[in-house]
Formats: structure tokens, sequence, C-alpha cells
């Protein structure tokens, strides 16, 4: 008997606009993520990986639909499961006139951390920013903005973390190092992952799972091998290029 | 054990008063502006004041009138424009997404963003007050108790406008940051913080006992003039404020809603 789903998502649905001309932004998608893995959500600008996002997280409310997260109803008891997940994104900021080390300190509060410091410093170390600690938010590069971004988003060391394109703006030697550094924390913590992304190769190497959206729905899903197999393409970027030109029907239609 | 009551947890409240201490003790521009225009406003009143009382008996009788007004209206003031602030500062950094996807409810950041208020409004007011005693001879606090039920009542007041000018940026965006410093001086007119209400037109009349600052001011003048401390002025301003605070929250917890619906909480900011 397999363990039950840390994410179970049924007929989710978003619209925007009016009842006479409704924009769907998400359109009664069904997929459940398994524990202990890495799951991407991949499609093109406005696909609604983000909207998805959000919605896991009760930043937006759906339309239609149920979201149960860690057994818990997220559209009823969000407060009671928001302690144990986090969340990253390029859309979100920590406040410039902080220090990093207080902005950790403000986060670590909320969620209750025990020992906040020794935590702050475990994950300046491991995320090597010690050295950063005591510089104020706003001066940080991208990069060094991102590893940050990634403490706050593990101060809790949560059972589930949803990440939205974690290694968007970074070069491509502090990207592999993020991906590291979230093989690392999946595996030590048995913590389950998702992630949306644009980088293939970054999804190839680090997900179990695919969930393909295209126009709001899940068009496509299967682990990287199994996708690239199935369209008879050399790697998962020429499948994400099958599907968002609509060259990826017949696979579609395989699947459905 | 998680020290919760009605569902409101005070360490989360605690975390971001951290976090605006933080801010606040990281630059003492911000501190010095708190103070400032205070300071400006009471000594143009103070000497304002000084000039008048040599030339009407009225005045002369009462010469802390307009500065206790002045004092106690910026009080209301800042207690609103503090509370506005403190939730700008997570829209300009961005930072509601964080905030929301943690275990923090949207009441503990309004009770959170109220306190701040609060405190803002002292660090600014309570120095102006003893410049006032120290340059023109005025101590606010000769008022005793019925200051305290004043400053009480119209930070309640700035709770409730500022708590509803906060879920308007947040559902309309940085455009509506105006809101935060003009949205208290529509009710100046009506307020009755230098003139009574009854120099008011019958129609404006209406509309300023249907607001707690003119029973403030009301009341002010009454101790000020005729050391009488009006109980009853002091009793329908708590009882209006009530009211306009399960308004101010309801304006709040709505417009968060609609947020939500809208997905404004993501990408929100500067």
């Amino acid at each position: 008997m397999s363990a039950a789903p840390v994410i179970a998502v049924a007929g989710l649905t978003k619209t925007y606009g009016s009842a006479a001309a409704p924009v769907v932004a998400v359109d009664g998608i069904d997929f459940t993520v398994p524990a202990g893995g890495v799951t991407a959500l991949l499609g093109g600008n406005g696909a609604g990986k983000t909207t998805t996002l959000a919605m896991l997280l009760g930043l937006l409310k759906p339309t239609a639909g149920s979201i149960t997260v860690l057994g818990i109803d997220m559209l009823r008891d969000r407060h009671r499961v928001l302690p144990r997940m986090n969340f990253s994104s390029p859309y979100v900021d920590l406040p410039h006139r902080l220090t990093v080390a207080q902005n950790l300190r403000v986060f670590a509060d909320l969620y209750a951390v025990p020992h906040p410091k020794d935590r702050i410093a475990e994950l300046a170390r491991d995320l090597d920013f010690t050295a950063l600690l005591d510089r104020p938010s706003g001066a940080l590069s991208a990069g060094q903005k991102t590893r940050v971004a990634l403490a706050k988003a593990l101060i809790n060391k949560p059972e589930l973390l949803l990440l939205d394109e974690p290694t968007a703006s970074l070069d491509p030697d502090t990207a592999d190092w993020v991906r590291s550094l979230l093989e690392t924390y999946q595996r030590e913590h048995k913590a389950t992952i998702m992630l949306a992304s644009h980088n293939m190769a970054e999804v190839e190497r680090l997900c179990q799972q695919v969930l393909m959206m295209k126009q709001g729905r899940i068009v496509d899903r299967g682990a990287p091998g199994e996708l690239v197999a199935r369209y008879g393409r050399q790697n998962l970027e020429e499948v994400f290029l099958d599907i968002a030109r609509g060259r990826g029907k017949a696979a579609e239609q395989a699947t459905a | 054990m998680n020290g919760e009551l009605l569902g409101i947890n005070p360490y989360r409240i605690l975390a971001m008063l951290r976090r605006h201490w933080y801010v606040l003790s990281g630059s003492w521009t911000r501190v010095v502006e708190l103070i400032y225009w205070p300071a400006v406003q009471m000594i143009m009143w103070g000497f304002l004041t000084q000039f008048l009382a040599g030339k009407t008996s009225f005045v002369a009788q009462a010469f802390g009138v307009f500065l206790a007004g002045m004092m106690l209206w910026d009080s209301l003031f800042r207690v609103q424009l503090g509370v506005a602030i403190s939730f700008l500062e997570e829209m300009w950094a961005r930072n509601l997404g964080n905030l929301f996807v943690s275990p923090l409810r949207p009441s503990e950041f309004a009770l959170s963003v109220l306190l701040m208020g609060v405190l803002r409004a002292l660090v600014g007011m309570i120095p102006v007050s003893l410049m006032a005693w120290w340059f023109f001879g005025f101590s606010l606090y000769e008022m005793g108790f019925a200051l305290a039920a004043f400053f009480a009542s119209l930070m309640m007041f700035g709770w409730a406008l500022g708590i509803a000018v906060c879920g308007l940026i947040m559902r309309h965006g940085l455009g509506a940051e105006s809101a935060a410093w003009g949205a208290m001086f529509l009710i100046l007119p009506v307020a009755a913080v230098y003139y009574p209400v009854a120099v008011l037109p019958d129609w404006l009349q209406v509309i300023a006992w249907s607001l707690p600052p003119a029973y403030v001011f009301e009341g002010m003048r009454a101790l000020l003039i005729d050391g009488v401390l009006r109980t009853d002025l002091l009793l329908g301003a708590f009882a209006l404020n009530a009211l306009y605070l399960a308004l101010g929250f309801a304006a709040f917890m709505g417009w968060f809603e609609a947020s939500r619906q809208r997905g404004l909480l993501l990408g929100q900011g500067e």
C-alpha cells in the first residue's frame, strides 16, 4: 500500500474576469504529489503554473475544486498546514532594509522555530552566506538573494516545499549549486518538493514526476524519462517544445 | 501549548513588531521624521496662540486650546498614518506573499500594524508634547485621566481608518497609496479640532456628530475652557469607535479576501 499523497488536487479551477467574458487560468486540473519526491509543473508563460502554486499555498482562492495538503483541506483549514510547508518565488522579496539575519529571525519567529539563532547559523553555513548575515538584504546580488530566499523557505524544515522558478536569473554555477542543495535537503529530510520551472535540464535532474501544463490544463504527465520516450525525443526540452507548439497531440490523446 | 487566544498567537504578533523595530532602529532618519512634522506644527501653533492671546480674551483664558487640539489631532493622524505605513512597508518590500504563506493570520497581521501605529505616534508625540511644555509652558499632561481617555478614543478611530486604508491599498495596489496620507484630512473640517461643532451648518453637524473625533475635541474644549469633564461625550466617542473599529476590520478582511480572490497577494509591490 502506497503512502497518502502529500498533495491531492481535484477539479481545480481558477477563472478571472466577469461571467460574460471569463478568463480561465486553470481549468479543472487533477493531480497528486506523492510523499518524498520532487514534482515539476512545466509549461510556457501563462500556462497556469504560478496560479496553481498560489492556490496550493492559499494565496489565491480557487473558483472550484479541492486541495488537500498533508491530509488537510487547504481551502478550509490552511492555517493548520502552513507551519509544515514553505515557499520561495522570484515574485516575492524580503524587506531590503533589514539585514539577512534580521529577516531570517522574523520568519523563524513566525514559524515558531526553536533555537532560531542556531537554525539561522546552520542555514547560513549550509547555504554559504555566513559572511552576509549582517548585510542589508537589499544589498545582495541576485545569486545571494536566491540563497537567502531559500534559507527563508527552509527555516522551518518544511515537509512540503513549493518553489517557483528556483534558479531563475542565476548563473549556471550558482543554479547547479542550488539544485544540489535541494537534492540534499529532500534526501536528508524526506521532504516533498514541488517546483515550477522553465529549465528542462533542472527538471530532468531533480524530478521524479512532471506535470505538463498548457492553457490551464494538464496535458501530459509522467517521469521525465517516460515522457521523453513517449514523444520519441532526446530530452525534455524537445518534449516541452512539442507540447508548446501543438505537436504532441497524439501523445496527449494516448494518455487521455 | 501554543499560547493562542481566540485564534490569535501573540508570538507571531511579536515577530511582526520585531520586524518593524528592526526598520526603525536601523534608520535614525525615520525616527526623526516621526518627530519632525508634529514638532513643526506645534511650534507654529504655539506662536500663533501666543500672538492671538494678546489680542483676544478667549485665547488668553484658554491658552492651550489650539495647542492641545493640534497635538491630539496629530496623535490621531499619526496613529492612522503609522498603521498605514507599517502595512505599506510590506507592500514596498513585496513581502506580503512571504507573510501570508507563513502561519501568520490576517488578524494577527492587522493587530501588529495597529500596535505599530500607536508606537509610531507615541515616538513622535511624546517628545513634541514635552517641547510644548518647554517652549510655551503648556502641559498636555495637566488634563490627567482625561488625556488618556481622549488619546485612547482618537487611537481607536485612527486604528479604524488606518486598517481600512490598509485593506483598500491591498485591494487596489500602490495606486491607492495616497489614501494613507490623505484619508484622515477628509474629516478634518468636521472633526471640530479648532472650532466647536456648533459653527458648522446643520447638515455638516449631523456628519460631525457621527464621527468620534468631534466628541473628543468638544470634550477637550469643555475641560480646558470650562473645567468640566464631559463623560457623556467620552462615552459617545467610545461607542462610535467600537462601531468604526468593527467596520474597519470588516473592510480589511473583506478586501483581504478580495485580494485572495484576484491573486493580488503574490505580485504586489513597487
